[in-house]
């Protein structure tokens, strides 16, 4: 009789949701990972979400086609939309692959190949950056910042004819502190995740992880990159597309 | 360095990794990417101009983010390959959002209405 009632006992116990370990068997650091990228994908639909509600709910917005039509850092100043934001959005994607391929890599505990890989997503964030700073300085001198907006004459060009000024003016002022918070807020997490990216790879050459015996540390900012990928994905359609 | 030592390890927490993300795949996911990435490109320089104002070309943007999205969490983050438990604790508070949306939808057009009504 007591055998059975400890029998019982022993195979509740072993339930992954019984306690003694992780129900959802990832590590620790990994959990607390997904638990603030969701916290954080809160805070980006927020931005966003305010973003569509003053689009939706002004008479008119200045078009995307026509703001962003110009490569910045080359001498085409018109006629080329979507071609700027498009290289970003590849330089993005490309270091979202060298990024999985450290992951990949670092499941073979192969120490040569995390290194390089980390290094190749490291440029791809340096370039990212460097193409949002040229966006940025672009926009600032054609007259757009925090509050701030063109002359009536250049504000003319990204709207449609007949568009009345004080329309133009209220929407291109929603329009600029929309994107230049959005778009920094991700560019910040671009940059810290180039920093993070950084140290990882620091602690990889000097061998950290190789004593350790794992390289979780490379899947756990890995998720942190993916997700500075992700948003984007979202960023680029809502405010270059749509 | 000590590559003995690492061959040893067996943590529990990398155990469900072994079905994970070959090159393969990874190039796989890098092309699908690419390639929706290329559609939305088509149809905001190609279809767009040739259709202004119609209402159907933004829900393509967004079905194709979404399915975008869904490759970059499924695969990239690896979360397809995590135990049920964790892929439901990530994406059941996601789906809070749609309420958001709706609210400031919602919202935004008694705003606009608002607006004509007061002829701002």
């Amino acid at each position: 009789m007591s055998t059975v009632v400890t029998q019982q006992v022993d195979e509740v116990k072993s339930t992954p949701w019984s306690g003694g370990r992780s129900p959802f068997n990832v590590e620790y650091g990994k959990m607390m990972m997904w638990f603030f990228l969701l916290s954080d994908a809160f805070t980006f639909s927020s931005l966003l979400i305010s973003y569509g509600a003053l689009r939706f709910s002004a008479p008119t917005w200045p078009t995307p086609s026509l703001v962003f039509q110009s490569v910045p850092g080359t001498s085409i100043e018109s006629g080329a939309p979507l071609v700027f934001v498009g290289l970003m959005t590849l330089i993005l994607i490309l270091s979202s692959v060298t990024m999985v391929l450290a992951v990949e890599a670092g499941h073979r505990n192969a120490k040569k190949e995390v290194i390089w890989w980390m290094v190749g997503t490291i440029i791809g964030g340096l370039m990212f950056l460097s193409c949002q700073a040229l966006e940025w300085n672009h926009l600032f001198h054609e007259g757009f910042w925090w509050s701030r907006i063109p002359d009536a004459k250049t504000l003319q060009e990204f709207f449609k004819e007949g568009v009345p000024l004080s329309q133009q003016q209220m929407s291109s002022h929603q329009f600029a502190n929309l994107f230049f918070t959005i778009t920094g807020f991700h560019g910040f997490h671009v940059f810290s995740g180039v920093v993070i990216n950084i140290i990882i790879t620091i602690n990889v050459l000097i061998g950290t992880y190789a004593k350790r015996g794992s390289y979780l540390m490379i899947e756990k900012v890995g998720l942190y990159w993916h997700f500075v990928d992700l948003v984007w994905v979202f960023v680029f359609t809502f405010f270059y597309l749509v | 360095m000590s590559s003995d030592t690492t061959t040893i390890h067996h943590d529990d927490a990398a155990h469900g990794d072994h079905e994970g993300m070959t090159k393969k795949r990874i190039l796989n996911v890098f092309w699908i990417l690419l390639g929706i990435t290329a559609i939305e490109f088509f149809v905001a320089l190609v279809i767009a101009p040739k259709h202004q104002g119609a209402l159907w070309i933004n829900p393509i943007y967004i079905v194709l983010t979404l399915v975008k999205a869904f490759y970059i969490i499924a695969y990239f983050m690896h979360l397809k390959f995590e135990k049920m438990g964790l892929i439901l604790a990530i994406v059941i508070p996601v789906l809070f959002i749609i309420g958001l949306i709706l609210v400031l939808t919602n919202e935004s057009h008694y705003w606009i209405d608002l607006r004509h009504a007061l002829s701002l």
